[in-house]
C-alpha cells in the first residue's frame, strides 16, 4: 500500500485499531467499595420497591442524587449504581437522555426561562435577557445554560413549561412564576441569592382559575 | 357563552385537593359504586357507551382502548399519561392540582374496567409542585382505603405510583413513556404489538390521559348517558381547553365540544390585545397543522370539525398569532421545539428536524431562495408517516400548513431579510463572476 494520505473521504482510525474500547467495561460496583450514605441507599431501596423490576427506579434513583450532590456527580453515579445492581454507565445513559438531570456541574439555584411559542410571542426572549443581565452571564450561552458570575445560579432557556397561561415565565428551583416583566429577572436573582422567598406575588400556586378573575 | 364545568366544578375550593373537601363535593361516590355495585364488565360498557375519546391528542375511544386488553389473570397495568410537554398544552397541570382526587378515582375505576392491580402516573419532571400534591392525595386515598389490597372488600388490589420523570417530550408518547418507565432512556418501540397487548414489563397496559381519566368518576357516576347530553354526536362530552399566545385573558376554559372556536378565543379568553388583529392559531397544540383565522374562527371545536378543516383537536390547546407575529419566525420556533426533542432513533425525525431547523433559520437570515421553501415543504412530506413515532409529524404537519398557508410572507420575510433584494436580481448575482460579487450593494 503507498503511504500517501488517503484520498476521498477521512477513515475512522477505528479502522485500524480495531473497535476494543479503551478501557475495560465497568462492572457493577460493590456496595462497600462506593461509600453510599445510608440515607441515599435507603431511599433508593424504597423507591426500587415500589415497582415490579427495579430498574424503573433509575430516574428516581438520580432525583436522589442530584437532590444530595447537586448534580449528578461520577462517584453518586456509582453510589447509585451499587444499590441498583447496575452498572454505572447504565445509570449514565439514562441521567444524560433527560433534561433535568445535569451530569456535570449546575449552581445551587436553577433558573428556566421558558422560551417556547406562547411565551416567545410574549416576551421570553428579552426576559431571558433581563436574568442574563441579572445573573451576569452571557445572554446566548444563557439560551443553553450558563452559570451566574458567582456561580450559584444556573441559568438556562427552556422549552415549553406548560404554563402558557403565565407567559412569559420561568420555573425558579422547580416553582412556576409568571407573567414576568423584565424588571422581575434582578430581583428574583436577588431573593435567590439572598436565600428569600422568590418572587411571591407570581407563584404558580397562588393563581385562582382564569375563568374566575 | 359561559363555561360548562364538569372537570373543573368546585376547581376554585382550595380544599378540593384534600380527601375531605373533594368527599365533601361527591367525591370517591362513584369508585364506591363501580367497585360495590357493578362487575368490571359493566363498568368497562358504561365507559364504551359514553364515547370518551382521549385527550391526550389521537382522540382514541378511552372505553375501546380499555377492551383491546386481553382478558385472563396475567399482571396488568394502567398508565396514566401526565407527561403533558407539548407546547401551548396546560390543562393537565390545571387538573392535577386543583383536582387530584378526581384523577385517583379515575384511575382506580379504570383499572378495575381493565383488570390492572398496578397504576402509574408518569408526570413530567418539570411538574414539580403537582406531584407533590399528587403524592398527599394518594397517601391519603391509600389511607381511605380506595387504594390498597383488597379495595371495599372487593378483593381487588390496585397499588398507585406517582412517578416522576425528568424532562423529555418524547415520554408522552406512549411507548417511550413505557420505556421511561421501565428506567431506560425514553426512547418510542415498534408498534405492533400495541401497548394494550404487550406494554409495560411486556404485560397489556391501558394508557389514558389525565383529563381522559378525570372524566370517568363523572361517567360511572351520572351514566354514559348523562355525558352525551353534552357536546357532538362524535365528540362527546366537555374539554378543558388552554388558550394562550396573543390574547387578552390566557387561561384553561371548560367547555362543551362542538361550540364555536371565535367563543373560546373571542369570549373566554378575551380576543385579540388592544390594537391587535388575529391573524393564525394553532387549533389542538404545536403538532396541529395552523389555521388562518378567516377558515379557523367560525368551526365548531370538536374533534370532526377540525379533523374536516385539514387540521385537529389534539390535546385541546389553542396558540394564538396576531398581527404583531411573524410566521416564518413561528414555524422556526416550533421545529427547533420538535429539533431539541426529537430522540434520534428514526432518521427522518432526527434529520428531518435538524434540516428543517436549518432551513428556516436561512429564510428569517435572508439566505434562501423561494426554491428553497419547496424543499421544506417536501421534506416535511418525507417525515410523515415513515417513524416510530409521530414527533417528527408533529413538527412536519404545522410547518408544512405554514409554509403552503403563508408562502407569501415567507417570501417577503426572504426578501427584507435579505437586503430588499428583488428576487431575480438575487440569482443573477449569484451566478455572476466572482469580481462582480464584489460590487454587490
Amino acid at each position: 500500500m503507498s503511504d500517501l494520505p488517503p484520498q476521498g473521504l477521512p477513515v475512522d482510525p477505528a479502522v485500524d485499531r480495531g473497535r476494543a474500547p479503551e478501557r475495560s467495561a465497568q462492572e457493577i460496583p460493590e456496595l462497600h467499595e462506593v461509600g453510599c450514605p445510608d440515607e441515599l441507599r435507603e431511599e433508593i431501596e424504597e423507591r426500587m420497591s415500589r415497582y415490579p423490576d427495579r430498574k424503573s427506579a433509575s430516574i428516581p434513583a438520580l432525583w436522589a442524587v442530584q437532590r444530595r450532590y447537586g448534580w449528578c456527580t461520577p462517584e453518586g453515579i456509582r453510589q447509585a449504581a451499587a444499590v441498583m445492581r447496575v452498572t454505572p454507565a447504565y445509570l449514565e445513559s439514562v441521567a444524560s437522555f433527560y433534561d433535568l438531570l445535569h451530569t456535570s456541574p449546575v449552581g445551587e439555584h436553577q433558573v428556566h426561562v421558558c422560551t417556547n411559542i406562547s411565551c416567545w410571542m410574549r416576551g421570553a426572549d428579552e426576559l431571558l435577557e433581563a436574568f442574563a443581565e441579572a445573573a451576569g452571564c452571557d445572554p446566548h450561552e444563557a439560551r443553553h445554560g450558563a452559570l451566574s458570575a458567582d456561580g450559584k445560579v444556573f441559568l438556562s432557556g427552556f422549552e415549553c413549561l406548560g404554563a402558557c397561561d403565565i407567559a412569559p415565565m420561568a420555573s425558579i428551583d422547580e416553582r412556576y412564576f409568571g407573567p414576568l416583566e423584565e424588571g422581575d429577572a434582578a430581583r428574583a436573582v436577588e431573593q435567590l441569592v439572598a436565600g428569600q422567598d422568590v418572587l411571591p406575588e407570581k407563584a404558580l400556586a397562588k393563581r385562582g382559575l382564569a375563568g374566575d378573575a | 357563552m359561559p363555561e360548562t364545568r364538569v372537570l373543573l366544578e368546585h376547581a376554585e375550593d382550595p380544599k378540593l385537593r384534600t380527601i375531605d373537601g373533594y368527599r365533601g363535593h361527591g367525591g370517591y361516590a362513584s369508585l364506591e359504586k363501580a367497585y360495590r355495585q357493578m362487575e368490571p364488565d359493566e363498568v368497562l360498557k358504561e365507559l364504551e357507551d359514553s364515547g370518551l375519546r382521549g385527550r391526550g391528542g389521537a382522540g382514541f375511544a378511552m372505553g375501546k382502548k380499555a377492551s383491546f386488553l386481553p382478558r385472563g389473570d396475567m399482571a396488568k397495568y394502567l398508565c396514566c399519561n401526565a407527561d403533558e410537554s407539548e407546547p401551548g398544552a396546560f390543562k393537565d397541570r390545571e387538573l392535577m392540582q386543583r383536582n387530584p382526587h378526581q384523577l385517583i378515582e379515575g384511575i382506580a375505576i379504570a383499572a378495575r374496567a381493565a383488570g390492572a392491580g398496578h397504576a402509574f402516573i408518569f408526570i413530567r419532571g418539570e411538574y414539580d409542585l403537582q406531584a407533590d400534591i399528587l403524592d398527599e392525595a394518594v397517601a391519603e386515598a391509600y389511607e381511605a382505603g380506595f387504594l390498597g389490597a383488597n379495595i371495599l372488600g372487593s378483593h381487588c388490589d390496585l397499588e398507585l405510583v406517582v412517578h416522576r420523570g425528568a424532562g423529555a417530550y418524547i415520554c408522552g408518547e406512549e411507548t417511550a413513556l413505557l420505556d421511561a418507565l421501565e428506567g431506560k432512556r425514553g426512547n418510542p418501540r415498534l408498534k405492533p404489538p400495541f401497548p394494550a397487548v404487550q406494554g409495560l414489563y411486556g404485560g397489556p397496559t391501558l394508557i389514558n390521559n389525565v383529563e381522559t381519566l378525570s372524566n370517568v368518576p363523572h361517567i360511572v357516576g351520572k351514566g354514559a348517558e348523562w355525558f352525551r347530553g353534552f357536546g357532538t354526536e362524535q365528540s362527546p362530552g366537555t374539554k378543558v381547553v388552554s388558550v394562550s399566545g396573543r390574547v387578552k385573558r390566557p387561561g384553561n376554559y371548560e367547555v362543551e365540544l362542538g361550540i364555536p372556536t371565535r367563543e373560546l378565543i373571542c369570549d373566554l379568553a378575551g380576543g385579540p390585545l388592544n390594537g391587535c388583529e388575529l391573524k393564525a392559531f394553532y387549533p389542538g397544540g404545536s403538532s396541529s397543522p395552523v389555521l388562518t383565522a378567516e377558515e379557523g374562527l367560525d368551526l365548531p371545536y370538536s374533534f370532526e370539525a377540525m379533523a374536516e378543516a385539514g387540521s385537529m383537536l389534539g390535546s385541546g390547546s389553542i396558540i394564538v398569532a396576531d398581527h404583531t407575529v411573524s410566521i416564518p419566525h413561528m414555524a422556526l420556533r416550533t421545529a427547533r421545539f420538535y429539533h431539541h426533542e426529537s430522540c434520534g432513533k428514526c432518521t427522518p425525525c432526527r434529520e428531518g428536524t435538524n434540516w428543517t431547523v436549518k432551513m428556516l433559520e436561512r429564510v428569517v437570515r435572508g439566505e434562501a431562495t423561494p426554491m428553497d421553501l419547496d424543499i421544506v415543504a417536501s421534506v416535511q412530506e418525507n417525515i410523515i408517516g415513515n417513524c416510530l413515532c409521530v414527533l417528527g409529524d408533529s413538527m412536519a404537519m404545522p410547518v408544512g400548513a405554514m409554509v403552503r398557508k403563508f408562502r407569501d410572507e415567507f417570501e417577503r420575510t426572504i426578501a427584507e431579510a435579505s437586503g430588499s433584494l428583488a428576487e431575480p436580481e438575487r440569482i443573477a448575482a449569484v451566478q455572476a463572476p466572482p469580481e462582480a460579487i464584489g460590487t454587490m450593494p
